[in-house]
């Protein structure tokens, strides 16, 4: 029984081995290209916003990295339930690997929110409910990943991270309403709304194609990550092993 | 292509931008890919000293 187990931890890695060799090459060509085409066309094609001027640009960085930043938390939650509930390797594996990416993403929406704020709004930085979820959901990403330091074993490290993560996925829907609940400077959604986007086609596509890349990014980010993972766990093991012999 | 780089005079923050998006993003790039390839390399060392102990 001992055994099989075994054999089931170390048969999925192997089947995410192949997997991930046969998906990367297309998800990093994926990723130079859109990024390429998005850079092009966000910064040269795109035509300038008749209130915002050039500054409107920003976008192009601010919106995927804000959109990743979440959905890279929903990710993230998920696979610590699927840890939690299944007990699969890999989910806890995902989760792990997963966070430093979406920590990334919130602190660039942060900066280049900033950036957008202090031309646009005359100031850097306010506490109104979108900025002060989004710092939130930055603070969630290095309160899980600080857990996952805290212990040495990795079964409860997983556990006590994958339960901050569920928790802490409740600040996902209040950063999406957060212009809508509370007063604020920061404009409410125009992409993903009821009724259709209401930003011209000459600035969407160019935003719809940098957060594809963003997308295409994270999923080569991930899958690098994911196998290092792997490979950390197994020299744990390699080790563990020849300490008893 | 004067106006390109001056970005109707906001160029400060358009560029401060895009510089930080690429220092995040190819900065995590660089850790995750160095991390890998150091613990592929000590997994192979160490496949490698078992081999020489079996022997």
């Amino acid at each position: 029984m001992k055994a099989m187990s075994r054999l089931h931890q170390f048969a999925n890695p192997m089947r995410f081995a192949r997997l991930s060799q046969a998906i990367l090459p297309w998800a990093i060509g994926l990723t130079v290209v859109l990024m390429a085409v998005g850079l092009y066309w966000g910064l040269v094609v795109s035509p300038v916003d008749y209130q915002q001027g050039d500054t409107v640009r920003i976008m192009y960085v601010h919106v995927p990295a804000a959109w990743m930043a979440m959905f890279t938390y929903v990710f993230m939650a998920a696979a610590s339930a699927a840890g939690l509930i299944w007990r699969h390797p890999l989910a806890d594996i995902a989760a792990k690997s997963a966070a430093p990416i979406g920590a990334g993403f919130t602190f660039l929406a942060l900066v280049t929110g900033a950036l957008w704020g202090q031309p646009m709004w005359g100031t850097w930085w306010v506490w109104d409910g979108r900025l002060t979820s989004v710092l939130i959901l930055f603070f969630l990403y290095l309160g899980y990943m600080a857990l996952w330091q805290a212990y040495d074993e990795p079964a409860k490290a997983s556990r006590a991270a994958a339960i901050l993560a569920l928790v802490g996925v409740v600040n996902v829907p209040i950063i999406h309403y957060s212009v809508e609940w509370w007063n604020t400077l920061h404009q409410p959604a125009s992409v993903l709304k009821i009724g259709g986007p209401s930003i011209d086609p000459s600035m969407l596509w160019p935003l719809l194609i940098m957060a594809l890349a963003f997308n295409a990014y994270f999923v080569v980010v991930l899958l690098w990550r994911m196998r290092s993972e792997i490979l950390a766990r197994r020299i744990h093991i390699v080790l563990m092993q020849r300490a008893a012999s | 292509m004067s106006g390109f780089f001056e970005m109707g005079g906001y160029e400060a923050y358009v560029w401060s931008s895009y510089a930080m998006a690429a220092i995040v993003l190819v900065g995590l790039v660089v850790v995750s890919l160095r991390s890998l390839r150091a613990r592929e390399a000590q997994l192979k060392a160490l496949e490698e000293d078992q081999k020489g102990d079996a022997s």
